[in-house]
């Protein structure tokens, strides 16, 4: 009998597949989005938008709400730590969360490594722009992939380049010989042997949600025509005027995301979504996505 | 063609088709009730089954499959698939489509951090099967006419009750297909006797 294998925290983010996973600061929320049929909860201390409104270091969340989400609801549990802070990481796995997000929503702890993911029992899901990041983190040992997308800004125009350019490149790498491989890894900076396993596998070996700027049930029915596996919704659901209502549309969207008239349906009424951010507008020391190495 | 449907709401659906596949049958995802009516059998893949139950509900799945059951069409669940077709749940006053004379007690072995895989002895299966338990449900209790199929450390992770087979574990994550041959089995001889 044999815990923590790569078939073991790879299948738990298998079994997210086709859902959608929310970011909760309390057990309340985290209610609201069980009932509504998220496949997760991610408990935070604050959602991105709120993070970026505040400024700081941002940092693990208090581990009482960790464990008042834990116990409040039956589906698994995710947390964020920081890039590179093993002991929040190690804190986190103590306390019994499911999954562990190593976010550049918080603050990097490390700004030149990652966390050495393989040594976990606990699986990580981590963000990626390209393949050549996608590849490190799963190099890294991540079981679970995302797009960075811009967190917090309910603006899905980053999450699309994210999801489009990995995509691509995965299409490109699976379409190459095996001898041109090597190349492509140096060009990409991705470890070969990762490569390797997505040339013959024909796709990436772990699942990849899309991240960052999901905010309207379109915005989820969108990513999951350009491919991803299922959806993450940050600040999109408990900054709107009926959390309830929304949560349930994004979990529907993202089911049936090519019924347009489905979606249509359920985006009537739903109040207004959180307030956007243009990405130009923001200063470049303000963008989420640019952490990480 | 024998035709088997896989319950396509949430969850772990492509690679249940593809293990189908693998056995030489059609494989088709179900998203619409009516997608029902097309199928020898059903595979409940893994997944979270609160999520796949709001879906029944909305979508109002729940007379369709329980008028499955009643047909005799077999039908396989994995894992959240098995806390679906249980007629009792430990902690829930109601069941889902309640159709498996089994009492499933969900998360059974504890979080993520406690899933594991090891190699079981399936009864009319295997005597090595790779089992994946992610955050697994356990058989608790078989009624008398349930066949327990597998046991791991005492507790019951796989049955058979007549049409209906269920397991802790999730078979679609690994490339062995035999319990899912054993279920095309199963489906075949049904569809054999109803044309009889």
């Amino acid at each position: 009998m044999k815990t923590g294998t790569d078939r073991v925290k790879r299948g738990m983010a298998e079994m997210q597949k086709g859902g959608v996973i929310m970011d909760v600061v309390n057990a309340e929320q985290a209610k609201i989005a069980e009932e509504a049929g998220a496949v997760a909860v991610m408990a935070l201390e604050r959602v991105p938008s709120d993070i970026r409104a505040a400024g700081g270091v941002a940092r693990m969340a208090d581990p009482r709400i960790v464990e008042e989400v834990m116990n409040a609801v039956s589906i698994p549990v995710m947390a964020k730590a920081r890039i590179g802070h093993i002991v929040e990481a190690r804190v986190l796995e103590a306390l019994g969360a499911d999954y562990i997000d190593e976010s550049e929503v918080l603050t990097p702890a490390d700004e030149e490594f990652h966390l050495n993911k393989k040594e976990f029992t606990v699986p990580f899901v981590c963000g990626c722009r390209d393949l050549g990041e996608a590849a490190r983190r799963i190099g890294e040992g991540a079981s679970m992939l995302r797009t960075k997308g811009e967190p917090g800004t309910g603006n899905i125009v980053e999450a699309v380049r994210h999801m489009r350019k990995v995509n691509a490149q995965v299409r490109k790498v699976v379409s190459m010989n095996e001898d041109e491989l090597m190349t492509e890894a140096k060009l990409l900076g991705a470890p070969y042997e990762v490569l390797l396993e997505i040339k013959r596998n024909g796709g990436l070996p772990v699942v990849n949600f899309a991240a960052g700027g999901v905010a309207t049930p379109a915005d989820a029915a969108l990513m999951m025509q350009l491919g991803a596996d299922g959806v993450f919704v940050g600040s999109g659901i408990f900054k709107s005027e009926n959390p309830a209502k929304f949560a349930r549309a994004i979990v529907e969207a993202t089911t049936h995301f090519q019924d347009y008239s489905l979606i249509a349906e359920l985006s009537k009424g739903l109040g207004t979504p959180m307030k956007g951010i243009e990405i130009s507008s923001l200063a470049p020391e303000a963008r989420m996505q640019d952490r990480g190495w | 063609m024998i035709k088997i449907g896989v319950l396509a709401l949430q969850g772990a659906v492509r690679e249940h088709m593809q293990s189908l596949e693998a056995c030489g049958v059609e494989a088709i995802a179900i998203k619409h009730k009516e997608e029902l009516q097309e199928v020898d059998g059903l595979i409940l893949p893994g997944g979270e089954s609160t999520t796949m139950r709001r879906l029944i509900d909305k979508y109002d799945f729940m007379d369709a499959l329980k008028g499955l059951a009643a047909e005799g069409k077999p039908m396989f669940g994995t894992c959240a698939g098995l806390i679906l077709l249980a007629k009792h749940l430990i902690g829930y006053n109601e069941p889902h489509i309640g159709v498996m004379d089994v009492t499933v007690e969900r998360n059974s072995f504890g979080r993520q951090v406690d899933s594991f895989e090891a190699d079981l002895a399936i009864t009319g299966v295997a005597d090595d099967f790779p089992a994946v338990f992610i955050r697994a449900p356990h058989i608790v209790d078989a009624g008398e006419n349930v066949e327990v199929l597998c046991k791991h450390n005492g507790r019951i992770v796989a049955a058979r009750d007549g049409q209906f087979l269920g397991c802790s574990f999730h078979p679609e994550l690994t490339d062995d297909h035999r319990i899912t041959a054993y279920f095309v089995e199963m489906v075949k001889e049904a569809k054999q006797k109803q044309l009889v």
